[in-house]
């Protein structure tokens, strides 16, 4: 643990990273204390500039709402929809790949063909078809978002399985007479567990940036304020209030840059040898 | 090699009907009556349309014999009817489809070339500034939002700066022809081919990069170098070669990306392609229409991927020798 975090600190991203994704934490966290009243609640004229009131930093929108608090309030659905869809995903790839990888033959052709075509067909129309066709509800959106995104974990357990399972120690536990699901959770994942959790964090970033893709195409959960709705809603009015659009933009883009300099630190610490060799 | 490319075939084709197949699932376990689901929001079509739909589909028949119409219908391109803007959906999508072909096109080949060239100039000198600038700019422009950095760049210089036009296909009303019409078009496609080509150029580049390092570490490399060959020819002959391998094979598995970032792309720019329809379709509910693209998106990439595959065997000829 040490050693990890030694690691993990030498990455200067990394760090800024961590800082970076620990204050949208504490902000979602915060956000129901700091800002009590909905955020889809008129407070004030619409189209307040920032900085011109005291009481409302940001400003306010086309139909009055308070724009910080809006923000706020998105911190925590982008974190969420982020963080469950990645478990979700994980969900259907870990044991996808990992059967595929260990149990070889037909199964691994018969899975991977599954896997390739979710890989295929466009991931983004495919998730508009699904929450088209079903209610845009937080449930669907993460639903559909761990639909498309889980057949990379796939691919990369299948892969780490595969060198994994001629392993000694592999054999070992099979000579012990242990079964193949206990050879495949006790022996065979744990390993495989860095280059897991570093994808993971990538997912992460990517998720939330399809959240807000598809909030922005107003496929997001209605009820729920989000930083892509946020952006859609002032798509029309781009030419008088300019920063309607881009203060929850930058919101999005220091998210998922802090997530993605983690994962690049998540890969230095956990997985030197790989890191040494590609330098 | 023409026993690889007809593999590839054969699977793109399997893929195509598993779409298909797919699409007529979902209409199936939508909530609500398959007719009105077919026919779009509920209540928008009147009795005699959805009575239409339910002859035309056999609605009253068992699954397999509606799956068997469905598919025989798809496979003759018969995609539906939009009831919304009373229109077959397949000539919809084909009137669409050639701007969509166009932006996505320019934008995966911008992409490619740029990220590849950034790529290799930032391995060339691994962590000396030029390396950092644009490796800063790569991880920056993977982290953006696609729609964001469209509208941005809309507004500024279309907005702002005045300097090329923010949103459609062609100046309305002008009338060009010939190349007139041409280079104003490609006034049009720039914001829209530049800002989505954005995202995968990052890509690109880090994939370029990496696998320039990596090859470059390898015995024959320092062999080339040993035998005295100058820099230039080493790292253009030898490394890029092999290097590249990783990167058109990643390409070929971002072609449904690109297609996906040209819904958004599509969408703000109110460039006139499939992206944009599938948008209009979300929003009144035609989901004829939004199946009918996201099946026609699923040719487009396996169309792409077989264009990828022809260039991998171009450029590895051990697949050339071995099939």
């Amino acid at each position: 643990m040490k050693d990890f975090w030694k690691r993990f600190r030498y990455n200067r991203g990394a760090v800024i990273g961590l800082v970076i994704l620990a204050l949208v934490i504490v902000t979602a966290i915060a956000a129901p204390f700091l800002f009590p009243q909905s955020p889809w609640k008129m407070v004030q004229r619409p189209f307040l500039p920032p900085f011109t009131d005291d009481a409302l930093w940001l400003g306010t929108d086309a139909l009055g709402r308070d724009v910080l608090s809006g923000l706020a309030h998105g911190a925590y659905v982008s974190l969420l929809v982020g963080l469950v869809s990645t478990i979700v995903a994980l969900a259907i790839g870990v044991p996808v790949g990992a059967l595929a990888g260990y149990f070889v033959g037909r199964t691994d052709d018969i899975l991977m063909r599954f896997t390739e075509f979710f890989q295929t067909i466009p991931s983004f129309a495919l998730a508009i078809v699904l929450l088209a066709i079903f209610q845009p509800s937080l449930t669907y959106v993460i639903i559909a978002i761990a639909i498309v995104s889980w057949p990379p974990v796939a691919r990369l357990v299948r892969g780490e399985v595969l060198s994994l399972r001629t392993r000694e120690f592999v054999e070992a536990a099979t000579l012990q007479g242990l079964g193949n699901t206990q050879i495949i959770l006790r022996h065979v994942l744990p390993n495989a567990l860095p280059s897991i959790i570093v994808l993971a964090s990538l997912m992460v970033a990517q998720a939330i940036l399809l959240e807000s893709s598809l909030s922005f195409l107003g496929l997001g959960d209605p009820n729920i304020m989000s930083w892509g709705y946020m952006i859609g809603a002032a798509r029309t009015v781009i030419r008088t209030a300019w920063w309607l659009s881009f203060l929850p933009g930058m919101a999005i883009l220091l998210t998922v840059l802090a997530l993605n300099l983690i994962g690049e630190g998540l890969n230095d610490a956990l997985n030197p040898r790989l890191t040494r060799k590609s330098e | 090699m023409i026993r690889f490319i007809l593999g590839r075939l054969v699977k793109a084709v399997f893929i195509l009907l598993a779409i298909l197949v797919f699409n007529f699932l979902l209409i199936h376990a939508a909530p609500g009556d398959p007719a009105a689901v077919m026919a779009g929001e509920a209540g928008a079509a009147d009795e005699k349309f959805l009575a239409d739909l339910r002859i035309r589909f056999g609605l009253d028949q068992p699954l397999y014999i509606q799956l068997w119409t469905y598919l025989k219908g798809a496979v003759m391109l018969d995609l539906g009817f939009s009831y919304r803007q009373q229109i077959p959906v397949a000539d919809l999508i084909a009137s669409r489809l050639p701007a969509t072909l166009l932006l996505t096109g320019v934008a995966f080949v911008l992409s490619l070339v740029l990220g590849v060239i950034a790529g290799v100039a930032a391995s060339a000198r691994q962590g000396s500034w030029g390396d950092t600038i644009i490796s800063t700019l790569a991880l920056l422009f993977y982290a953006t939002p696609l729609f964001w950095v469209a509208l941005m760049a809309s507004l500024v210089f279309s907005v702002w700066l005045g300097w090329l036009p923010g949103f459609g296909y062609s100046t309305i009303g002008a009338g060009y022809t010939g190349l007139a019409h041409v280079l104003d078009v490609a006034k049009h496609l720039i914001l829209p081919a530049t800002t989505l080509g954005l995202f995968f150029t990052a890509i690109y580049m880090r994939m370029t990069r990496s696998s320039m390092l990596e090859v470059s570490r390898l015995d024959f490399v320092k062999t080339a170098r040993a035998k005295g060959l100058k820099r230039s020819v080493i790292q253009r002959r030898h490394i890029l070669r092999n290097a590249l391998l990783p990167v058109i094979t990643l390409a070929g598995l971002q072609a449904g990306q690109i297609f996906g970032g040209a819904i958004l792309t599509e969408t703000v720019f109110a460039w006139p392609g499939i992206g944009r329809l599938m948008f209009e379709a979300i929003s009144q509910r035609d989901y004829a229409v939004i199946l009918g693209v996201f099946y026609i998106s699923g040719a487009m990439v396996l169309l792409f991927n077989l264009i990828t595959d022809v260039v991998y065997v171009i450029v590895d000829p051990r697949i050339r020798l071995t099939k």
